[in-house]
């Protein structure tokens, strides 16, 4: 197989902090650097790409050192966590901006969508649109002419073609603008998360045509998104960036498992009291990655108490889903459940739900510890289980298939009278 | 897909991204290939200006008009700025069809980084389109108030005698494409300097103004003393105006020395201007 990209040592700096600032004196120094032959004075300085730590530096690498091929043909989903430098792999593999460091061989005509709708124009028609975006996305104006009637078609909104878009809905711009993308003529395609718009009907539409470009017209894509469901359904081969570098790349599945036992699970700390409570995390964790639907979901978190000598502790929980939506609240209070902490000591709490049902997807935890009206400790988005598709009535679901947040067992009988 | 770039393969690539091009970065080729999205963006400029407008196109014509009538007002009965005998309407006509052009495409093309960031943020297309096209579309808009100078020139010439149209009309072709050089060249110029200092999208509209009345627009060169005209020959719209009312209306002055000299310079303005341009397009996302 032919590779059509080749990414060889590549990284990308940025410069962290107000810019504009400085840039002249900044410039002047590089500048004395380039004429005496040294290497860029600011280059060195750059810390790896961690946005949890806090740095003194003023520049950061958003890339470093990625090497990777793409073969034709592949259908790759670039995963990781937010700020692991996805979206800067896509602006440069785009042309977007260019690396500091290192080259991109690129075999082909490329193709990218990291928007959907970019250079649309309010006062024009949704024809005229059609073909200024075709030609901003490279097509020529006889290939847009010889697809416009299959992109209306698919857009679904031939009657108000010849209408100005400032006049649609919203959603009907966007289903003009991903139909424009679906038709690009292009040996590579570079998706960035589009499949984040429009109705549930037109989400699968989109994740059907998407399928199509990548396995019948043998295609290469290149697709990045937080939805590892899609991820996993289009894609053959990954590729997993952790702050900034290639952490793993291989089959697609090995990839989604690295990325969820790799991922930051301890979640974000919102609140904590002076002389508080530390987190110290799900101590499951493990066991919490392939729920079935139907069994208790139990949790182990894990403490250890600073300088606090209390009774009469309460804890309380809410559950969410990737939509941010609460599936579970529940509160010790409801149930009488009280607990007294002893200073610099470690403890447990087990938090179990029973037999939830609760829809495929990833859920997310927050808790918060309180004495009367004395907030200890909130964290909130604890990466906490992940319910997996399948052994739901014995078959498996697509996740855009459930539109509730719990999938009760049920059955459904019909008499007739 | 490995992790390890396969060094054996020597092979052809349609595309290198993150290879120095070296200073002169211009792909002329890429540019045409991209011809199409070029006539899509001179559209949208044309519809989109007068739309939801009950005028139209009538606007295009309606701004040089009113224009002139202030400056017939102002310049020619107020301040009594001499014209050289040639009907103050077609005189100052003549001038601002000439200058509009200029000070449109300089100033359009001189946010073309900042404007477009978004788009550019998103998709690649080669940056030099998006000035190309400003220049076509300032052309087209500059064509049809040229065409309404016209019909003014030939009413005046039917029904006075003080203009006297001649051969340097044939420079016609030269002066525009001379206006556009120079326009082009000064807009990638400071487009590329606005993406890291930002002050100078200030200076643009001022610097637009205070030009003008350092070009022969309100006055003609020959009522300014020898010494203030060495000044004003300095700037190289001078020598284009003049010849541009020597041809039409038979009235200015031409030194072929100054022409030359205008020549020269928008072309070094033009390749310093395409330099510039093309160093800062591969970057200029991270710093806009």
């Amino acid at each position: 197989m032919s590779v059509v990209i080749q990414a060889e040592h590549i990284s990308k700096l940025y410069r962290l902090g107000q810019v504009g600032t400085g840039t002249l004196s900044h410039d002047l120094n590089r500048w004395f650097a380039k004429i005496a032959g040294k290497e860029d004075p600011f280059a060195k300085i750059g810390s790896i790409n961690d946005r949890s730590v806090k740095t003194t530096d003023e520049y950061a690498w958003a890339l470093r050192d990625i090497n990777f091929q793409v073969n034709q043909g592949d259908v790759v989903g670039v995963i990781g966590s937010n700020g692991a430098g996805k979206s800067t792999l896509l602006k440069l593999l785009s042309r977007v901006t260019t690396p500091t460091e290192g080259k991109i061989k690129i075999r082909g005509r490329i193709a990218s969508l990291l928007e959907v709708g970019t250079g649309f124009h309010p006062e024009l028609t949704g024809r005229e649109n059609v073909y200024m975006n075709g030609a901003i996305l490279g097509m020529t104006k006889q290939e847009i002419k010889r697809k416009f009637d299959d992109i209306v078609e698919f857009a679904g909104i031939a009657k108000y073609i010849d209408t100005p878009v400032k006049r649609y809905s919203s959603g009907m711009y966007v289903r003009l603008a991903f139909a424009v993308a679906a038709y690009l003529e292009s040996e590579i395609l570079i998706l960035d998360e589009v499949l984040a718009v429009g109705d549930a009907e037109f989400q699968k539409k989109c994740l059907g045509k998407m399928g199509d470009v990548a396995h019948n017209e043998g295609r290469t894509v290149l697709f990045v998104s937080h939805n590892l469901y899609a991820v996993s359904e289009i894609c053959n081969t990954g590729l997993l960036l952790v702050n900034g570098q290639v952490s793993y790349s291989g089959p697609i599945k090995n990839t989604i498992d690295r990325y969820l036992k790799a991922d930051n699970h301890s979640g974000e700390i919102v609140k904590t009291h002076k002389k508080g409570i530390l987190w110290n995390g799900i101590l499951n964790r493990v066991d919490m990655e392939d729920l079935k639907p139907n069994e208790d979901i139990l949790f182990k978190l894990s403490f250890t108490s600073q300088n606090l000598d209390l009774q009469n502790v309460m804890i309380d929980f809410n559950l969410h889903n990737e939509n941010n939506i609460n599936v579970t609240h529940s509160r010790s209070k409801w149930i009488d459940n009280k607990f007294a902490v002893k200073p610099n000591t470690d403890f447990e709490v087990t938090y179990t739900l029973n037999s939830p049902k609760l829809a495929p997807g990833r859920y997310f935890l927050t808790v918060w510890i309180y004495h009367g009206e004395n907030v200890l400790l909130h964290i909130d988005n604890i990466a906490a289980c992940t319910i997996n598709a399948n052994n739901y009535f014995g078959s498996s679901l697509f996740l855009d298939e459930v539109q509730s947040c719990v999938v009760p067992s049920f059955t459904i009988s019909k008499v007739d009278c | 897909m490995d992790l390890k770039p396969n060094d054996a393969s020597v092979e052809k690539w349609d595309n290198v991204i993150g290879e120095d091009a070296g200073v002169f970065s211009f792909n002329i080729k890429e540019i045409w290939r991209y011809r199409d999205l070029m006539g899509m963006f001179v559209k949208k400029d044309i519809i989109t200006y007068y739309k939801q407008t009950i005028l139209g196109p009538i606007w295009f014509v309606l701004q040089p008009v009113l224009t002139t009538l202030m400056f017939v007002v102002v310049f020619g009965n107020i301040a009594k700025i001499s014209t050289n005998g040639i009907p103050p309407v077609l005189f100052y006509l003549s001038s601002l069809t000439l200058w509009n052009y200029f000070a449109d495409t300089f100033n359009l093309t001189s946010k073309t980084f900042i404007d477009n960031a978004p788009i550019f943020g998103k998709v690649y297309f080669p940056r030099m389109v998006l000035p190309i096209s400003k220049l076509i579309s300032g052309l087209i808009k500059f064509l049809v108030q040229f065409a309404l100078f016209l019909i003014v020139w030939v009413y005046f010439i039917a029904t006075r005698d003080s203009i006297h149209p001649n051969m340097y009309i044939l420079y016609f072709p030269l002066i525009i494409i001379m206006v556009a050089a120079i326009s082009l060249g000064m807009g990638i110029i400071v487009t590329s300097l606005t993406t890291k200092y930002r002050d100078l999208t200030f200076l643009v509209t001022f610097g637009i103004q205070l030009l003008m009345y350092a070009t022969p627009v309100i006055y003609p060169i020959s009522i300014a003393s020898p010494r203030k005209q060495f000044w004003l020959w300095l700037n190289p719209l001078t020598s284009l105006f003049e010849l541009f009312k020597y041809g039409f209306l038979g009235n200015g002055v031409v030194s072929y020395g100054w022409l030359l000299y205008t020549v020269v310079f928008s072309l070094v303005l033009l390749v310093f201007g395409f330099i510039i341009f093309g160093k800062v397009e591969k970057k200029f996302i991270d710093t806009v």
